[in-house]
């Protein structure tokens, strides 16, 4: 008799509730090819549909840019921190779409993969990072227009902005940014199951918080008794710090941004969770 | 031989009423009508919502499921819509959880309730073969080692750079079953999905998946209408009905146990139709329908087809297939549709029926084998065994010359 085989372990035990805290990071990682060719597929898809393909990447933000310098700049007079307009929108605008792409797709996840997550079993968790990362891919792309702008603006204008070493910080707030973004559409998507009028909310909502934002103003130009409401928004800190690198005008203030990474590091965590609960039995409610 | 699947207790329970109100507004609707002491204003007439009291408005799928499965062992389950096959299938695929009980699994699973999951028409057919199988769970590696294999199998490899919403539909779905007659996996759920696709090609995607179960001890769990692809394929059978195990046993006697024990001549739906019923009247068969709906019915469109008891169809039509006319200017809520049918002739034993109802729109009521009808003396003829000559007695006229 071979006892040994007949006591071996389980591979699989499916249970109603696994501990709130269960998450399956093994499984995720399992899983990462997966993640790979949706993002792929996401990238092909989005260019083989399209006639001008990821030329579109440069046209949005240089005419929304365009459309600011005209709206904000010249009509409304509004400060751009002795910057160029067209360099200070261009940085908020490409950081500004990235978060709120990743939160508005994110958001929806569950609505926009309803038919596959009801047939077959993968982390849902790959679908939202999957999002993130097709963004971040499209970011990179905008971020050589970036390079181009501020080149065509030393070349040909003769300005020299003051880029320093927090440019370093670049990448760290790309992450933050891109966390914040997740762990919203983490938290509303898993609401959204449940309330379809969410998702109105969303698009709506991430409008009016790009004001909440220093995106077509600098946070210098707020006035005092205005600033606490910049300063509870995560997205400040993150915001004046990236130009303070890449321009050389905003601030790198540290209390701001540790603020920032506390907040996002609790949402993160409150997403996974929520999402982790939500996803075991959405397919019932959907 | 070692278990491969066991299931304990298994339930799970469907809340009517709590789920399905949508939107947040109906929500904060019910949370004042509650607050007031008023009645909750989104559920039908005679529900209540009343979470303590079991059974209220709450659905049981699945009740106290108890099986195992043995590794190697080939497993086909049966049962009437609603009786909990698609919810077990749901759960052993981690599509959705038990609301109680557990399921123990050894070996890597793979399930197929739908093939082609994930396509994207604007991928070409061989980053689709990637990315649908990545999404079943293969690994990168996995699918590199048998892509050749795959595009050789699906018979489409001259269009395998083509994006696929260039395919046939039939190249399509054979792409799709290629890639997932090639899961490498210890246990294989398979839904209804052979039900498409061109016959030769279910049955090489069949004799595929019978192949591996009786080659390297593979487990299968198979869901279909079609009994005798069951029979061919699994040893054993588990019969479902209303959520628990009626009978697990030999395939051929679980098959047997839900055409003969299961059923009666009379459905009763909760929509659109109140009773179905179907009768032996001298050689001929009457299904006769009440239909009481919210719909408009312009045309009352009553479907139906008869089986034999291992699920092969014999007939079917409706009014439409019948060119009745369409009745002008009356649009009716309640009536009766009744059908005889006059030929063929059925040799005796039982049938199962499916029905279809609803206007000239389309069907709003879709129930497979909800009725079963006995046959006795129709033909009135000395009777064969059935699977030897048939089921229907062929109306001849011989004539005989010298």
């Amino acid at each position: 008799m071979n006892h040994e085989r007949a006591v071996k372990e389980w591979d699989l035990i499916i249970e109603p509730h696994s501990s709130i805290f269960h998450l399956s990071l093994r499984d995720l990682w399992r899983y990462r090819d997966l993640l790979f060719l949706l993002v792929r597929r996401d990238f092909v898809s989005f260019y083989k549909q399209t006639v001008l393909g990821p030329l579109w990447f440069f046209l949005q933000p240089l005419f929304t840019t365009l459309i600011y310098v005209i709206i904000f700049s010249r009509l409304a007079r509004i400060s751009t921190d002795d910057l160029p307009a067209p360099l200070f929108y261009i940085v908020g605008i490409v950081a500004w779409n990235y978060f709120a792409e990743c939160l508005t797709k994110t958001s929806t996840v569950f609505k926009d993969n309803a038919n596959m997550f009801g047939k077959v079993y993968f982390p849902r968790l790959i679908m939202p990072l999957s999002i993130v990362m097709s963004n971040l891919a499209k970011f990179a792309v905008q971020i050589i227009l970036l390079v181009l702008v501020i080149g065509y603006y030393i070349l040909f204008k003769n300005y020299h902005p003051d880029t320093n070493l927090y440019i370093l910080f670049f990448p760290v707030a790309i992450i933050m940014m891109a966390a914040l973004g997740l762990s919203l559409g983490l938290i509303i998507s898993a609401l959204t199951t449940k309330y379809r009028d969410l998702s109105f909310l969303v698009t709506f909502g991430v409008q009016l918080a790009m004001y909440a934002t220093p995106v077509i103003y600098p946070y210098s130009a707020v006035p005092g008794r205005y600033k606490w409401l910049l300063e509870i928004n995560p997205m400040t800190g993150i915001f004046e710090a990236m130009r303070y690198g890449l321009l050389g005008r905003g601030a790198f203030d540290v209390s701001l941004l540790s603020y920032s990474a506390v907040v996002t590091l609790i949402l993160l965590i409150v997403g996974i969770l929520v999402f982790n609960k939500v996803e075991k039995n959405f397919v019932d409610t959907v | 031989m070692s278990t491969a699947i066991k299931i304990e207790n298994l339930s799970k329970i469907y809340r009517l009423g709590e789920i399905g109100t949508g939107t947040l507004s109906h929500d904060l609707h019910r949370w004042v009508a509650k607050v007031r002491g008023k009645e909750d204003p989104y559920l039908a007439i005679g529900e209540e919502n009343d979470r303590l009291v079991k059974g209220g408005n709450v659905v049981y799928s699945l009740r106290d499921i108890n099986f195992e499965i043995e590794q190697g062992e080939a497993v086909g389950i049966i049962g009437r819509n609603g009786a909990g096959k698609s919810t077990l299938l749901k759960i052993l695929s981690r599509v959705t959880s038990p609301t109680s009980g557990r399921i123990h699994l050894k070996g890597r699973v793979a399930s197929l309730l739908e093939v082609g999951t994930g396509f994207h028409p604007e991928l070409t057919g061989k980053e689709n073969i990637y990315l649908n199988g990545a999404i079943m769970g293969m690994r990168k590696k996995e699918i590199d080692r048998v892509l050749d294999e795959i595009i050789d199998f699906s018979g489409v490899e001259r269009y395998i750079d083509t994006p696929v919403k260039r395919y046939s539909s039939g190249m399509y779905v054979r792409l799709a079953f290629a890639v997932a007659a090639h899961l490498e996996s210890e246990i294989l759920i398979v839904d209804e999905v052979l039900a498409v696709g061109d016959a030769e090609f279910q049955k090489k995607c069949l004799g595929k998946m019978g192949e591996v179960s009786k080659g390297d001890g593979r487990t299968v769990l198979f869901v279909s209408h079609n009994f005798s692809s069951i029979i061919e394929l699994c040893r054993k059978g588990v019969y479902l009905k209303n959520g628990r195990v009626e009978v697990i046993d030999d395939v051929n006697k679980a098959v047997a146990a839900y055409v003969e024990k299961g059923q009666n001549n009379t459905a009763r739906f909760k929509d659109h139709l109140e009773y179905v019923t179907a009768n032996q009247v001298g050689d001929s068969i009457t299904i006769e329908a009440k239909y009481n709906t919210d719909i408009d019915v312009d045309f009352p469109i009553l479907g139906f087809l008869i089986k034999t008891n291992l699920g092969v169809p014999i007939v079917a039509s409706n009014p439409l297939i019948d060119l009745v006319p369409y009745p002008k200017g009356k649009i009716t809520k309640e009536g009766v549709v009744k059908v005889t049918i006059k030929s063929p002739k059925l040799m005796d034993g039982n049938y199962l029926i499916s029905i279809w109802f609803g206007n000239s729109n389309g069907n709003v009521v879709t129930e497979h084998d909800c009725m079963s009808i006995s046959i006795y003396g129709m033909s009135n003829q000395k009777q064969y065994n059935t699977a030897k000559v048939g089921h229907i007695l062929p109306v001849c006229e011989w004539e005989f010359y010298d």
